[in-house]
């Protein structure tokens, strides 16, 4: 492909960067990544991959924008409360950029549709809430074989992780299995600050790019946490758990499956 | 003995265990926290017995949900 004068101009800062080129850009172009999740994480995130030129971003999410959301979630308007969160997701983003394929799917991932979704995509972004569906997305990632960003956010603390297939720990190896509900706050519960979804989720959509444009150093094996609060950002070693039930030496999980979920959790 | 727990190097006393550690350093949701040493994850159920070294290092990690609440069923 060629670039039109528009898009020569579009991508400017990024053609320039010798990490990126021409030819990185044209990467971007080409790549396709799935948010899982257009919330707090997904928002910015999905800003950020739609303004990359990221050429086919898809965004699963069943639920609708509702006033508390716009504290943190900031793909979303005032006037699109009651609206589709994929739908006015999918709006802001063509608004941003007009390169930018956006494939939305209004429906709860489960393990019935997750390996269908994820099929066509490069790379993944979990931006989910719940600990069911994150285990749900490491577990069909690492059966898919494809690379996925992990991220959680809460109070004024957030982390992330990326999994790469053969390249380091998946989730599952560093939490086995999920904590029983209520055991662990949610953000629902103990509050989140909104720009802590701007800085994590960014950060996820950072891991999407150098994943794409074959850049730098993922945080494969290494788990970044921040804390806001002290100023603190910190980069924990993660081991491969060789007995980890997904991607350790003798796998017990050989497709993807729920946990249940918790009914005040279902929205 | 010196330990780094969670980055910060401090004195601790001799045969201190993990359990008693998470105590100490009053570890949020204890029952659910992953710990490693030294860049090894350490077994939930040997917390107890786990006996902890000069100049280890020790990292909790913590459970975190964040994002959106509606993806599941």
């Amino acid at each position: 492909m060629t670039f039109t004068n528009e898009q020569l101009e579009r991508y400017s800062r990024h053609i320039i960067l010798s990490e990126i080129g021409v030819k990185g850009q044209k990467k971007l172009l080409g790549a396709k990544v799935l948010i899982i999740g257009a919330g707090g994480l997904g928002a910015p995130a999905a800003l950020y991959l739609a303004a990359a030129g990221v050429g086919t971003v898809g965004i699963a999410d069943a639920d609708e924008v509702d006033l508390s959301n716009l504290q943190r979630q900031v793909i979303h308007t005032t006037a699109d409360v009651g609206r589709a969160k994929v739908e006015s997701a999918a709006e802001t983003m063509k608004e941003i950029n007009p390169d930018v394929t956006v494939n939305t799917y209004r429906t709860f991932v489960d393990s019935s549709n997750i390996m269908g979704l994820i099929s066509g995509y490069d790379f993944i972004l979990d931006g989910t809430d719940n600990f069911p569906a994150k285990f749900l997305i490491n577990d069909a990632c690492v059966l898919a074989g494809k690379p996925f960003s992990h991220a959680g956010i809460i109070r004024f603390k957030g982390q992330l992780m990326t999994y790469v297939p053969g390249e380091g720990p998946c989730y599952r190896c560093v939490f086995e299995e999920p904590p029983p509900p209520d055991a662990v706050p949610t953000c629902r519960q103990a509050g989140v600050i909104g720009a802590m979804g701007g800085v994590i989720g960014s950060l996820q959509a950072m891991e999407a790019i150098k994943y794409i444009i074959g850049k730098g150093e993922l945080l494969t094996g290494r788990l970044l946490t921040y804390d806001a609060l002290k100023m603190e950002f910190r980069k924990i070693t993660l081991p491969k758990r060789n007995s980890c039930a997904v991607c350790g030496i003798n796998p017990t999980i050989l497709m993807p499956f729920d946990y249940e979920q918790k009914e005040c959790d279902l929205k | 003995m010196k330990l780094t727990v969670a980055g910060n190097v401090k004195e601790y006393e001799d045969g201190l265990t993990v359990a008693k550690l998470i105590e100490l350093e009053k570890v949020e949701t204890p029952e659910y926290v992953t710990v490693s040493i030294n860049d090894e994850f350490v077994p939930g159920d040997t917390f107890e017995e786990t006996v902890l070294n000069h100049c280890d290092s020790v990292e909790f990690l913590y459970f975190m949900g964040g994002g959106a609440y509606d993806i599941h069923q």
